[in-house]
């Protein structure tokens, strides 16, 4: 039963989604009707990076108009349990804050109102007092013994380490010739879909059960996580997805959380509950991408090849473990000798917990932090060994004989030829032209490299890796995970029409259109003759654990199962159109909407037809054929077994082969990073839809272009967010992304029904590293850190420049430090020195001369409070102060130090005062350091130092004003200067 | 990201908007394209009581050459300036430096004085307008005044308006024969905020540079012509702007940026002369 001719499968076929998209008829969550009585939520969250939470004041909010229900931490613990969590740990998981909180985002408190506007009116009335501890963001830090500690259950942030050998890699090392290490940083950022989280829930009491319809994307495995944390069996909670999801690249996952709280805040308030997350809530608390700091070292033989590893890594989880973490450090580990035959490997693999957002699924999960260090590495190999870079990667690569080849940390390389591939990237992508391009650029004196990337792009995930987080022993007491069950339904109804069901929850992708082109091909139809439903709901579906979108699975797993569903479906039908037509079964074809005897084609019927008997005549079924309506196909791959003792991995069923190279070119004044050309090869097994893989392609690009130039989550010591919008948060625009030139082969995998492997993220993976590559290559550094800003390339550049006298020397760049504040004045006033004095310390006068101030009360000498309204232009917002004096030296100096908070955030901050009399007048002088967190500094972070040195020159002028009874000459910020927190007081 | 309640006022004449501006005192805001104040309304960090829309007030839709200066008036879309004809002939850098106010859609609603009242430190319009020497005409329901733009801005989104006042037009000087002009910006994307943005004007005796995206406010300054002097002046101006860091971007880098790029705008400024 051969299918004759051309195949559906391998067309680049109109997407069947697009109509509806393109003319605003999708059905996202916001857009679907909710029942009636549906309330909305509004989620209160933590301005704090670290901090404790003393108190929490909902009682304004629960008077406040419209308002249902008003639940914090603890009305969700009496009524959930910590959600579980991967390690072995005491560690506990709750998707709201209970005693403290631990990121700027957290939740705090859910209002559950008639409406959004009302909930976030309400919102503003709660008042929570927090008392601030010190936070810890970098990971590193966060290792040191003194560093704080962010789950004193745990007593430390260490939450996980592990240590892993494989073959004789001591030995290898001593043996080398050269050992080449370097130290690397990959950073925070996050895949940022147009659509946010959506969540709307509703409890039954009658039933003790939870409906929630969600943007989830999987996996599945969450399902349980889920119904454990809400204390009900698995067929208690229908979760169900819309049928429309506008982009997720791993980060819908994240949503798991939210569904607990919006089904418990739906339980309390008594119907259901509706909570649409919107972009600030996105950017601050939704999930992020690990970041890693990797030490990986080489031993290297004369010729480049590389003969061991030693891996040393520890990854950032954010201030939570949560489900599935810390899966993003163990989803590579089959591949952590990448695209290269290395034998020996040493690992060391150590999680650790940060006042950052917790982390989870992101495009790419894992392969960036990967790459990144080893593909760095192996330009620093050529460079150390004055080697062509090319050449490195050749004596490296798994030779094409090798295939199936089983990595030494454990994964089976199903297929390919990397070498192959690579020299026809090399001539197809045009190499030769780009080496000239280079050599013309640099006889002008321009800046311009080339960088080169090899890249295994893992897909289809055996859910078992993770556990390889923990112990052998550990596991055999857990007992063994393994598999990726991928399932599918084709179902013929009673007028012979089909349609298909994938557990898959596409967010954009065009799974339907694909399925409809897989069952088309084995049924002898048209794409259009398939209806494929891909929205979920766990009560009716067929599904598993690995049911979802993700680890580019659907390709290889989800349509492949498609293909077997359909096939047996047809084999059923066959045995019908075999008594009808009077062949033998082997005999029959189904090609053209027809299905007929290969031997003699006019002997034929309708597909329709036959496919309609069992609804019809099931009495005129073959002997022993039950029915012809309905196959479900629950597939998962054998290659896919649980890690061995020796902690083998084969962490994911295919592999695909990226092969990446680029020239770029660095503005020699801006440093401005300009890409000449991007080419990237790709053997993804085979092309089921050559349009929606360049899709895939093109977007995996300009998603890691994001990464390795503009993108980063960035975060003040303090622990306050600093990239709140998207003006802060650079996701690059189409003006941004020059076209890759995408270049294919197809070497089909062994292991997956259709011959394909993923295709979503292995641009995630091999690009950021490229474009560094090339960086470093044109401005000869040694080492780059991503995103490659402008201003610290060009800090290479530049020279050194020469303060003016007077002026304390230029910093060093340091873009992510904290939100420090800083400068100084002088404002001159027609009065004694004593009389300035005596203003400064009378609370009358303050609360004349402080700009906003409602009330100033002196609690004692040195202490006071104030109700003050601080703001720069438009942006007010009411603010209590206290203010402690120190130092006093009557009538020359004072100390200041002071705490604000407010609704749009708090600040601390010390200001030093001086007096200085000449002539019945006085020179005051002042200089203070600030640092300000919440939400003015994660979404206006770029105006506060403007904004604090207008307001406090704005003091002083009125001070001025006030003493002289006429304006004194008030000049704040002549000589005000901002210098970085290390580069000493000011 | 739901706005707090406020009341709204769709003003059909300039007295009624100045009447209410004058009842509600600081808590007003004028709303004019939105494109800064809607978003800070959504994000709570502004509270007005009111918002008093004046796009519908005719007389504030005009756009006038006279007496040496183009006047542009509060209802003014960006869009409707940058597509003005002869706009690259009557005053070349507002034609340049229009092209890299935000984006294409937020010109189609966002205003020109509205930007100019906004007072970004880092916005073009601004920029444009301290550069060029042009003036803000304010309006309460008492009176008017004229203000340079020079003294107009007072830092980060801080300007002269009084509570009660709103911006009714403002004047950018037209071209004048025999003088040069230049505007380059450098920022992370296409669109964003400069991180530094240049504007020049050269004619046969003297350069004026203005500099935005590093001061609270965007700042002129006299300047040699090319040749000698030129790059202690630029250094000393550079010096001068206070730059900070932020996370796109270090002081320093926003020095070397008004030290080379502030000589390569007077050269290119230069150039145009003619």
């Amino acid at each position: 039963m051969e299918l004759a001719g051309q195949t559906w499968v391998g067309q680049s076929v109109p997407r069947v989604e697009d109509a509806a998209l393109l003319t605003g008829r999708g059905r996202f969550i916001d857009d679907l009707a909710t029942r009636p009585g549906t309330l909305e939520a509004a989620i209160l969250r933590s301005p704090h990076g670290h901090a404790e939470i003393r108190a929490i004041d909902v009682e304004k909010a629960r008077a406040a108009r419209g308002v249902v229900a008003v639940l914090t931490g603890r009305d969700v613990q009496a009524l959930t349990s910590s959600m579980v969590v991967g390690v072995k740990a005491p560690l506990e998981c709750w998707p709201i804050a209970t005693d403290r909180v631990r990121y700027v985002g957290e939740p705090v408190a859910i209002v559950v109102a008639t409406n959004r506007y009302l909930a976030e009116d309400a919102m503003d009335l709660i008042e929570v007092e927090y008392g601030a501890l010190p936070a810890v963001i970098d990971p590193l830090a966060a290792l040191e013994a003194d560093a704080p500690v962010i789950h004193p259950s745990l007593g430390r942030n260490l939450a996980s380490d592990r240590s892993f050998r494989y073959g004789e890699p001591e030995a290898a090392f001593a043996a080398a010739p050269h050992r080449v290490e370097i130290a690397v940083r990959y950073p925070r950022n996050s895949c940022t879909p147009i659509e946010c989280y959506g969540v709307v829930a509703e409890y039954d009491p009658g039933e003790d059960s939870y409906d929630v319809l969600a943007n989830f994307q999987g996996p599945f495995s969450i399902h349980a996580v889920i119904s454990r944390a809400l204390k009900v069996p698995g067929n208690r909670l229908r979760l169900r997805t819309p049928p429309d999801s506008g982009g997720s690249f791993g980060v819908k996952q994240g949503v798991f959380p939210y569904i607990v709280l919006m089904a418990v805040a739906a339980r309390v308030a008594g119907a259901p509950v509706k909570w649409i997350e919107d972009r600030l809530e996105n950017l601050a608390g939704a999930v992020s991408a690990t970041n890693r700091a990797t030490r990986l070292a080489a031993a290297v033989e004369r010729d480049g090849r590389i003969t061991a590893l030693d891996w040393d890594q520890v990854e950032d989880c954010g201030a939570h473990l949560r489900a599935p973490e810390p899966a993003t450090l163990y989803r590579m580990h089959g591949n952590m000798t990448g695209a290269y035959a290395v034998r020996n490997v040493l690992i060391r693999n150590r999680v650790v917990l940060t006042n950052k957002t917790p982390t989870g699924l992101n495009r790419g999960f894992g392969g960036p932090q990967v790459y990144f260090a080893l593909e760095r590495l192996v330009q620093r190999i050529a460079l150390e060994l004055g080697l062509d870079p090319l050449d490195v990667i050749r004596a490296n690569l798994v030779p094409t004989a090798a295939f199936p080849y089983k990595t030494a940390t454990g994964a089976i390389l199903d297929s390919g030829d990397y070498l192959g591939s690579m020299e026809a990237a090399l001539l197809e992508g045009g190499h030769a032209e780009l080496l000239r391009r280079r050599d013309a650029a640099r006889a002008e004196g321009r800046l311009y490299g080339i960088g080169y990337t090899a890249v295994v792009e893992p897909s289809v995930s055996n859910m078992g890796y993770i556990t390889a987080v923990l112990q052998p022993a550990e596991r055999k007491k857990a007992g063994p995970k393994n598999g990726a069950q991928a399932t599918a339904t084709v179902a013929v109804d009673p007028v012979g029409s089909v349609t298909v069901h994938v557990a898959s929850v596409p967010q954009g992708q065009g799974h339907r259109t694909v399925l409809g082109q897989v069952v088309a091909d084995v049924l002898g139809l048209r794409p259009s003759d398939i209806r494929v439903a891909t929205d979920m709901d766990t009560v009716k579906d067929a599904w598993s654990i690995a049911s979802g979108n993700y680890a580019s699975r659907f390709a290889p797993a989800v349509a492949g199962a498609a293909h077997l569903a359909a096939t047996r479906l047809r084999d059923r039908i066959a045995r019908v159109a075999a008594g009808q037509l009077n062949v033998r079964p082997e005999d029959i074809v189904f090609r053209g909407g027809r299905i007929g005897s290969a031997s003699n084609p006019e002997n034929a019927v309708p597909f329709t037809r036959v496919a309609a008997a069992t609804h019809w005549a099931p009495g005129t079924l073959p002997e022993g054929l039950e029915h012809a309506i309905r196959e479900t196909v629950f597939w998962t791959p054998p290659e896919l077994a649980a890690p061995t003792e020796a902690d083998e991995v084969n962490s994911s069923l295919c592999h695909g082969f990226i092969f990446d190279y680029c020239g770029v070119e660095v503005d020699r004044v801006t440093g401005e990073v300009r890409i000449d050309r991007y080419v990237t090869m790709h053997d993804c097994g085979r092309i089921l839809h050559p349009g929606m893989v360049a899709g895939q392609v093109t977007g995996g690009f300009a998603h890691a272009l994001g990464a390795a130039l503009y993108e980063e989550y960035s975060y003040g010591a303090d622990g306050s967010f600093q990239s709140g919008t998207f003006a802060d948060y650079l996701v690059p625009t189409v003006m941004e992304v020059p076209e890759p030139i995408l270049l294919h082969r197809e070497t089909r995998s062994p292991v997956t029904p259709l011959g394909a492997k993923g295709v979503g993220e292995g641009n995630c993976m091999s690009t950021p590293v490229c474009i560094a590559n090339a960086v470093a290559d044109a401005m000869g550094l040694a080492d780059v850190t991503l995103p490659l800003v402008p201003a610290v390339l060009a800090s290479h550049l530049h020279p050194a420049e020469t303060a003016p006298k007077g002026r304390p020397a230029a910093t060093a760049p340091a873009l992510s430090g904290a939100r420090q504040l800083f400068g100084e004045g002088t404002a001159e006033v027609a009065a004694p020195a004593q009389t300035v004095w005596d203003m400064l310390l009378d609370p009358q006068t303050l609360q004349t001369v402080i700009p906003g101030a409602h009330g100033v009360e002196k609690v004692s000498d040195t202490h006071f409070k104030a109700d003050v309204t601080l703001g720069v232009g438009p942006v007010k917002g009411r603010y209590r102060a206290e203010i402690h004096l120190a130092d006093l030296v009557p009538p020359r100096s004072v100390t200041l130090s002071g705490e604000t908070s407010g609704a749009l955030g708090f600040g601390s901050g010390r200001g030093f005062i001086t007096l200085t009399e000449t002539e019945g007048r006085t020179i005051l002088g002042y200089r203070y350091e600030a640092a300000i967190g919440g939400k003015v500094a994660s979404v206006g972070g770029r105006l506060l130092d403007g904004a604090a040195r207008f307001v406090i020159g704005q003091f002083f002028a009125s001070l001025a004003r006030h003493a002289g009874g006429q304006a004194g000459e008030s000049r704040p910020g002549v000589f005000a200067r901002v210098r970085r927190l290390f580069g000493g007081a000011p | 990201m739901k706005p707090p309640p406020f009341d709204y006022l769709r003003a059909d004449t300039l007295d009624e908007a100045l009447d209410a501006l004058a009842a509600a005192g600081p808590d007003a805001r004028v709303l004019a394209g939105g494109q800064s104040l809607l978003p800070m309304l959504n994000m709570r960090l502004v509270r007005p009581t009111i918002l008093v829309d004046v796009m519908r007030i005719g007389a504030l839709r005009t756009v006038e050459a006279r007496g040496g200066a183009l006047e542009v008036g509060a209802a003014v879309r960006q869009v409707e300036l940058e597509r003005r004809a002869d706009l690259d002939q009557t005053q070349p850098l507002l034609a340049a430096a229009l092209r890299w106010v935000g984006h294409a859609q937020t010109r189609n609603r966002g205003t020109v004085c509205g930007s100019i009242a906004h007072a970004d430190p880092s916005a073009e319009l601004p920029l444009a307008l301290v550069a060029l020497g042009g003036e803000i005409r304010l309006r309460s329901r008492r009176k008017r005044r004229v203000v340079a733009a020079e003294t107009f801005f007072a830092g980060s989104m801080a300007t002269e308006r009084r509570d009660d006042e709103m911006i009714e037009s403002v004047t950018f000087p037209l071209r004048k024969p025999g003088t040069g002009y230049a505007f380059r910006e450098i920022g992370r994307r296409h669109g964003d905020f400069a991180i530094v943005a240049c504007a020049a004007l050269v004619d046969a005796t003297s350069a004026r540079l203005a500099i935005g995206g590093v001061a609270d406010r965007p700042v002129a300054r006299a300047l040699p012509l090319p040749g000698p002097d030129l790059d202690e002046a630029l250094d000393g101006f550079a010096w001068s702007l206070e730059a900070r860091d932020d996370i796109h971007a270090t002081a320093r880098y926003r020095r070397d940026l008004v030290r080379r790029l502030g000589r390569q705008v007077i050269e290119e400024a230069a150039r145009c002369r003619g």
